[in-house]
């Protein structure tokens, strides 16, 4: 397990750059993540990164794309809009939670 | 042990010059055989690899507003057709009245029961990710069926030579 310092604190992230401890992310935490790939973060981002966040809470595991617009409220295409080319593993980077693990 | 490491920002590969393309030809209108194609295009799309899906022969079914939300699958001749008691399913057993209704059942249920959509709505979830659908244009005539008759996201009816043209480049999977 490694550990780098973001916005001048010591993080827990996995060999491609993932957090890996739910606790230690907050949101000024998630901006910076956004801003290190590219993302500028609106009022529609972090909707969807707080629903990720108590989705993960609830369940033990990151949303996919099928389920951040079904049950998170936010179709398909405003994903792509709003994390371009690779929406589910963007969400999950930016909330600080591991890469989805369903296929759909 | 714990190592503090200099920051590492994951590859999303936005910088990717190579434009990966994936045609995926599907031919089967089985329940069963209709997921496979819809699983990898929305995974690709997801990764964001560019998908075009081309529907033929059988495959039509998935994209045939009539018929895509009553495909079927059924055992006979499945070898591989397991019961949920355990054991395989008898082959002489799978042709009876009313196996293929129970089958097909069970396997909405299945699928429903693991958050992967029905057909038509995967593909309205594929659509809405960038992927593209085409029909083939022998398979239409066959069927004796018209733009009409399809989605209406389909993109067009297409022939074997447009397909040649569509699918330049691309990683192209039969199913």
């Amino acid at each position: 397990m490694s550990t780098t310092s973001l916005i001048g604190r010591e993080v827990h992230v996995d060999a491609e750059g993932f957090l890996t401890e739910f606790d230690e992310w907050d949101e000024a935490l998630g901006a910076e993540l956004a801003a290190q790939i590219g993302v500028a973060m609106t009022d529609d981002h972090w909707a969807l990164i707080r629903f990720l966040r108590a989705d993960y809470a609830e369940t033990g595991q990151t949303a996919t794309t099928r389920r951040v617009a079904t049950v998170g409220g936010v179709p398909v295409k405003q994903q792509f809009e709003l994390f371009p080319k690779k929406p589910g593993k963007k969400m999950a980077y930016v909330a600080g939670l591991p890469k989805p693990a369903g296929c759909v | 042990m714990t190592t503090t490491e200099p920051l590492i920002v994951p590859n999303f590969g936005d910088e990717d010059e190579t434009d990966r393309k994936l045609v995926i030809i599907c031919s089967k209108g089985n329940l069963d055989m209709a997921y496979p194609g819809l699983v990898l295009a929305n995974a690709a799309l997801g990764e964001g690899i560019a998908v075009d899906l081309f529907f033929t022969f059988w495959g039509f079914d998935m994209i045939t507003k009539n018929r895509q939300a009553h495909l079927k699958f059924s055992p006979v001749g499945n070898t591989a057709m397991h019961l949920p008691t355990g054991g395989r399913m008898p082959q002489w057993l799978s042709p009876f009245p009313g196996m293929t209704w129970v089958a097909t059942k069970m396997m909405r249920k299945q699928i429903d029961d693991l958050g992967i959509p029905p057909v038509d709505e995967f593909l309205d979830q594929i659509v809405a990710s960038g992927g593209r659908l085409w029909a083939c244009r022998m398979s239409a005539d066959m069927q004796g069926l018209t733009m009409e008759d399809l989605r209406d996201d389909v993109e067009d009816i297409i022939t074997a030579a447009d397909f040649m043209d569509l699918s330049e480049g691309a990683q192209t999977l039969f199913i």
